[in-house]
């Protein structure tokens, strides 16, 4: 009788699923896909965000230096929350960034990439029951990150609004409608993710803006996760906005930053979060269970990084004066290039990332009715498939229900070499060419 | 805690399991060479750099005798720590119960906690077998191990050779383990960062290569470990795909992908040791043969001083029993284990640090393993003679 009671619940678990049900609605990733056709097919590869530049000299040398330097204990676990030289550094730039004196050791955690604070700050903030608003189009991380906390999202659309008659749209043009934001505050909102620069639309986002946000932050008690990982990638003269410091908000936001974009080295993965102790405190109990330490050789190496940069803050020689100057040229060949061939481009106001139309496109990938995946996403594989250019459909930046809505847009990234840059130009010019053929 | 006084250079640190020693000079040349390639720099593949899973793949399958799939089977993740929590994040949630074995890793309770599960633990107890004190005397009762074993009980976790303990698991004692798991349809989370660190007379036996087990087992490897480089924070998942898939979903919804010319690095001094795995001079072997040397010469220091070791058959740290001193604490106001308390006084009075043994155990058993503190002696020769000189004046003082 015991063996039968022992195989009947044993029947009930060998029937359940091994895996656990927080990663339900989750496991679905585009990158995966995209970035293994991107290495299959691509020619030129605008897809996926990374420069294929190298990060500065200054940076590589103190890599090298760090890791063969007579202090070999640099291989060894450093601080948990942070190697002391890299925190104490980011609390004196952003301190003078933000107008605050910041505590390195409570006010500042680094963590492994922007990914991982992100990671961190659901994990930490986010609960059941919670809700979490997310402005749409965004870095498709959040979705899943928020539902593996076992929070909900809320989704609000940045729209567009169209331009007078021939200019080009700019990433300006798509703006929240502010009745329709505040409708979406409720008292189970726990808080709302911000990323300005904005991925994948290059938006800046204005001070108005940004009040308009924070003051709904204020009247509801949300806190604010404010992903800034493209901070210094803005053009145009503009200026970005940290809105933690407008009024009321320092206390409750938390401040995500990236040395992958910030230096050009996507791959050493050392991100940090900046923000009040009190809901520090609590992102360094979610890193200890999780990670624990960051590597120790590129946090030694991106504090020095921030040392140069600190001396050199505004100067014309500073990487983070240099690098938006580069990336706008950038920028606009990409724009000439799209507009040549009909595609038409968003001209982004940050980030290196810039959207275009491909309305005019359409004729080569026919439309599936009832296909289960946007028209955008299989215009992309077609693209890379039958073009060799790489790049990503809007549609991965949208919740599920609303992926259809801008199914004609396609996000290619511009941090590439110039020749990078003259090649997709003479695919786009190719392409064309194929098209007004008799 | 404890680790802060790593920092203070006056003390003689033996706690926290940081190696003093430089990592292998090969090893920090393949990181100058990795980072001098400008796409080295960038985003690589999320669940693992492709000429590491390789290079992983290549060992691994020599290692066990089985095929592996460098794309499905395995997962590299930041750390270790960051592939127990890959692990647990996927595969364990409210409702379960997972078997830690005392005294443990500390990080296993908090992170089974943290996905809503129950830790239900069970001590290695030591077989009174004469006077000998060696790891492989603290064994778990079968009977015992048995009863925690439920139909709530969805994992148990393994760490062979054993940090604090330095004990290895024979393969009779692996196979009373997987013969619970499979009967109870339980899985096996192995960890086994110090595979590599095993002494004369043993041998470390991977409880996936049991029959029945690879399909319910992930095992879990470290660079840090293997190449005293810590720092590096790269660590790695092997198992079936069935389970490896849901520990990288967790990984592309927690950090995405690990540094890049790490695990270029990595993969490099993995090929040079793999290519020179039938050669004692393997680094695998060398650096075991290394701690060896250092592991009998901590014994030793330890005896004279008067203290009771318990010799390690693999790992880099050594259990001690300091009942035998006597040190009477009793007049110290804070109602902490004795272990905590001796370590505080040590450290205060004798300027050497250690880790208490209470800090690896859970609520119930505190009080058996109070007497003992934790060495780590994977530390260069001058750091041995500094505790050497400390233990050689040790009963000067107290008398």
């Amino acid at each position: 009788l015991q063996t039968h009671s022992l195989s009947l619940s044993l029947q009930a678990k060998m029937s359940r699923p091994v895996q656990a049900r927080r990663l339900e609605g989750t496991d679905k990733n585009i990158w995966v896909e995209f970035v293994k056709l991107a290495a299959t097919y691509s020619k030129v590869n605008l897809g996926q965000g990374f420069p294929d530049f190298p990060p500065p000299d200054f940076l590589k040398e103190s890599f090298v230096r760090a890791l063969s330097g007579e202090n070999h204990m640099l291989h060894q676990y450093t601080r948990a929350f942070g190697h002391p030289p890299l925190v104490k550094i980011l609390a004196q730039f952003f301190g003078k960034l933000l107008g605050r004196d910041l505590d390195p050791m409570t006010n500042v955690m680094v963590t492994v990439g922007a990914y991982q604070a992100l990671f961190c700050c659901f994990q930490a903030l986010v609960d059941e029951g919670d809700e979490v608003i997310i402005i749409e189009p965004f870095f498709d991380c959040y979705e899943p990150m928020v539902k593996m906390a076992s929070g909900t999202p809320v989704f609000v659309p940045l729209r567009l609004k169209a331009p007078k008659d021939g200019k080009l749209i700019s990433s300006a043009d798509w703006q929240l409608d502010p009745a329709e934001l505040a409708s979406k505050f409720s008292e189970r909102t726990k808080a709302i993710v911000l990323n300005s620069p904005n991925n994948p639309l290059g938006k800046v986002f204005s001070r108005e803006e940004l009040e308009l946000i924070a003051d709904l932050c204020v009247k509801h008690d949300v806190l604010c996760i404010s992903d800034e990982v493209y901070e210094w990638l803005v053009y145009d003269g503009k200026e970005h906005i940290r809105i933690a410091s407008l009024r009321g908000m320092w206390d409750r936001t938390v401040i995500i930053g990236s040395a992958g974009k910030t230096f050009s080295a996507t791959g050493w993965k050392v991100g940090w979060t900046v923000g009040p102790n009190r809901l520090l405190q609590h992102l360094r109990t979610v890193h200890q269970n999780s990670v624990y330490h960051c590597a120790t050789v590129a946090q030694e190496a991106v504090a020095q990084g921030f040392q140069r940069e600190l001396e050199l803050y505004g100067k014309p020689d500073s990487y983070f004066v240099q690098l938006p100057k580069e990336l706008q040229q950038k920028r606009d060949w990409l724009v000439q290039s799209l507009d040549a061939v009909g595609m038409k481009p968003i001209i982004p106001e940050g980030t290196y990332f810039l959207v275009a139309d491909i309305s005019k496109f359409k004729s080569d990938v026919p439309d599936v009715p009832d296909s289960d995946e946007p028209y955008d996403s299989r215009f992309a594989k077609w693209m890379v498939k039958n073009k060799g250019l790489a790049a990503i459909p809007l549609s991965a930046f949208y919740s599920g229900a609303h992926k259809n809505n801008y199914n004609h847009f396609i996000r290619f990234c511009f941090a590439k070499e110039e020749a990078t840059l003259k090649a997709a130009n003479d695919i786009l010019q190719k392409w064309k060419q194929e098209k007004t053929r008799p | 805690e404890f680790t802060k006084v790593a920092a203070d250079p006056s003390i003689v640190n033996l706690g926290q399991g940081l190696p003093d020693i430089s990592p292998p000079s090969y090893v920090k040349e393949e990181l100058a060479k990795a980072a001098a390639v400008d796409r080295l720099n960038q985003y690589t593949r999320g669940f693992g750099h492709p000429s590491l899973v390789k290079a992983l793949s290549q060992v691994y399958e020599r290692v066990c005798g089985r095929k592996i799939d460098p794309l499905t089977d395995i997962l590299v993740t930041v750390g270790a720590y960051g592939s127990l929590f890959s692990t647990i994040q996927a595969l364990i949630e409210e409702g379960d119960e997972v078997i830690i074995i005392e005294p443990f890793y500390d990080c296993y309770e908090p992170m089974v906690k943290m996905a809503g599960a129950k830790p239900v633990f069970i001590p290695l107890r030591y077989k009174n077998d004469g006077n000998s004190a060696s790891s492989a005397d603290w064994v778990l009762d079968p009977a015992e191990l048995a009863n925690k074993f439920n139909s709530k009980t969805k994992a148990i976790i393994l760490n062979t050779p054993h940090n604090p303990m330095g004990k290895v698991f024979t393969r009779e004692e692996l196979q009373v383990i997987a013969d619970l798991c499979i009967k109870h349809d339980t899985l096996c989370i192995s960890d086994e960062v110090y595979e590599w660190l095993v002494y004369k007379g043993n041998k470390h036996v991977k409880i996936a290569t049991l029959p029945g087990m690879w399909e319910r087992t992930i095992t879990i490897g470290s660079a840090g470990k293997t190449y005293s480089v810590t720092g590096w924070k790269l660590g790695w998942s092997i198992g079936p795909q069935n389970l490896i898939k849901h520990l990288q979903v967790v990984h592309q919804n927690t950090l995405y992908t690990c540094p890049t010319p790490l695990q270029e690095a990595l993969a490099q001094a993995l090929w040079i040791d793999y290519k020179r795995m039938d050669d004692p001079d393997c680094y695998f072997y060398s650096l075991s043969r290394e701690l060896e040397s250092k592991r009998d010469r901590m014994a030793q220091l330890l005896q004279e001083a008067g203290l009771k070791p318990v010799i390690p058959d693999g790992g880099y740290f050594m259990i001690v029993d300091v009942s035998t001193l006597n040190v009477d604490l009793s007049d110290v106001g804070e109602k902490q284990p004795y272990d905590y308390k001796f370590v505080k006084w040590m450290i205060r009075s004798k300027k050497l640090s250690a880790i208490p043994l209470s800090a690896f155990c859970g609520p119930e058993t505190k009080r058996q393993f109070e007497k003992y503190i934790r060495f780590c002696f994977i530390k260069k020769d001058s750091t041995l003679d500094a505790a050497e000189a400390i233990l050689k004046n040790w009963n000067k003082q107290t008398a």
